[in-house]
């Protein structure tokens, strides 16, 4: 595992935990199963404040990618499980309605868009 | 159950008043006590700490108050002060043979730890150290206590970076098996700025605010812009700083969509944060 911060960035010091923690798990950096440092270690580590870390665990767990267990601390779940995989699907549907109206305002056809698609898919 | 809880401390003298100051700090975490010199930091801390007695009020340690049990209750805190009160011709050995028979829980082989690790000399007297090395002689006396919070009336003034660094550390290290909290008082926030868990702001002997510091962070922005940008919006700014070529405020982050498009918005130092306010207060 590993989280690098910036007090530079425009993004607040949780979400970046939250993103490059999500970024390990979906590439399987981090393992499934994995038993992430407590609450209070990262802080320690990472020399920031227990709430920040508190409200990065938190978030990761509300959209699905750890789970907290009693006496065991936080565990990476499980990579394809259900949440993950709707959450992802409502991201991509989102992105691609993006595409279609920018697609629309320079009157692209939807070959050509379906045709941009599968090239990008390909790369 | 909470580490510290305050509740209408007030403390008056002849040309200064603590007024009803109140605020609880959870087991496990740290509190920054911020504001000006004079604003009350110490008075407070030294209220906490019994060095002085409160008019009105009370505060307890994990749920014991001073009334119940003096020994105790002082056992439990640490304090670390601006100013130090050893005795000038005691050497680091006098200093042991105190702490060993003042305080029970005194664990003699992390002093000897902390004072060789911070190169503490074993045979100058006390007068002759440097302000850094008082700082750390008193870091090392509060640490090797079982204790169950920490005041820190400016306790990182006069430390070298190195050293503010490693205390900082140990501090965090203090706080992580969640049983023990820090009150640190300090105009030097970029301490602060980031193990702080709650940021409590006192002016004028009066509370201005106590929040979590992501919430402080993120309620507000640091608006810049033209003096023409001034006009829209105009009552939302908060501590305006104004000259001849433009103006800088602090702006809630609800509020920022009222604000001149032109305007440059960026996230806010606890420092600008408490300059504005301070401003703000005073106009």
């Amino acid at each position: 595992m590993k989280v690098v911060l910036s007090n530079q960035s425009e993004f607040p010091i949780y979400a970046q935990i939250r993103e490059q923690m999500k970024e390990q798990i979906l590439s399987g950096q981090i393992a499934e199963g994995t038993v992430l440092p407590s609450i209070r270690q990262l802080a320690r580590d990472l020399g920031i404040s227990v709430i920040t870390t508190t409200r990065a665990y938190r978030e990761l767990e509300s959209e699905g990618y750890i789970a907290s267990v009693q006496g065991k601390g936080s565990i990476v779940l499980k990579r394809d499980n259900t949440v993950l995989r709707e959450q992802c699907i409502r991201q991509i549907e989102e992105h691609l309605r993006e595409a279609v109206v920018l697609s629309e305002r320079i009157r692209m056809t939807e070959e050509e868009l379906l045709d941009m698609l599968k090239r990008t898919r390909q790369r | 159950m909470n580490a510290i809880e305050v509740l209408g401390l007030r403390k008056t003298y002849s040309k200064f008043e603590l007024n009803d100051i109140s605020f609880t700090l959870p087991k496990g975490y740290i509190m920054g006590y911020v504001g000006q010199n004079g604003a009350g930091k110490t008075t407070t801390l030294r209220l906490i700490a019994h060095l002085l007695k409160a008019e009105s009020g009370s505060c307890s340690i994990d749920g014991l108050t001073y009334e119940k049990d003096p020994v105790r209750y002082r056992e439990m805190i640490g304090y670390v002060g601006d100013s130090d009160g050893f005795a000038p011709d005691f050497t680091l050995k006098n200093i042991r043979g105190i702490c060993r028979n003042f305080y029970p829980t005194f664990r003699e082989k992390q002093f000897c730890e902390l004072t060789g690790r911070w190169k503490l000399p074993e045979k100058k007297k006390i007068k002759e150290f440097s302000r850094g090395m008082k700082v750390k002689l008193q870091f090392a006396m509060a640490l090797a206590r079982e204790t169950s919070v920490l005041l820190l009336d400016e306790a990182t003034n006069g430390l070298d970076p190195v050293v503010r660094a490693e205390v900082l550390e140990l501090l965090q290290e203090y706080i992580s098996d969640g049983q023990h909290s820090i009150l640190f008082s300090t105009h030097i926030i970029s301490d602060l700025e980031q193990i702080a868990d709650y940021i409590f702001f006192i002016e004028n002997g009066r509370k201005i605010f106590c929040e979590t510091r992501e919430e402080l962070q993120e309620s507000y922005l640091l608006v810049k812009g033209g003096l023409d940008d001034l006009s829209t919006g105009q009552k939302f700014l908060i501590g305006v700083k104004q000259n001849d070529i433009g103006f800088e405020a602090l702006v809630k982050t609800d509020n920022a969509p009222f604000l001149s498009k032109s305007c440059v918005l960026e996230k806010p130092s606890i420092d600008q944060m408490i300059v504005h306010m301070i401003k703000e207060e005073e106009a």
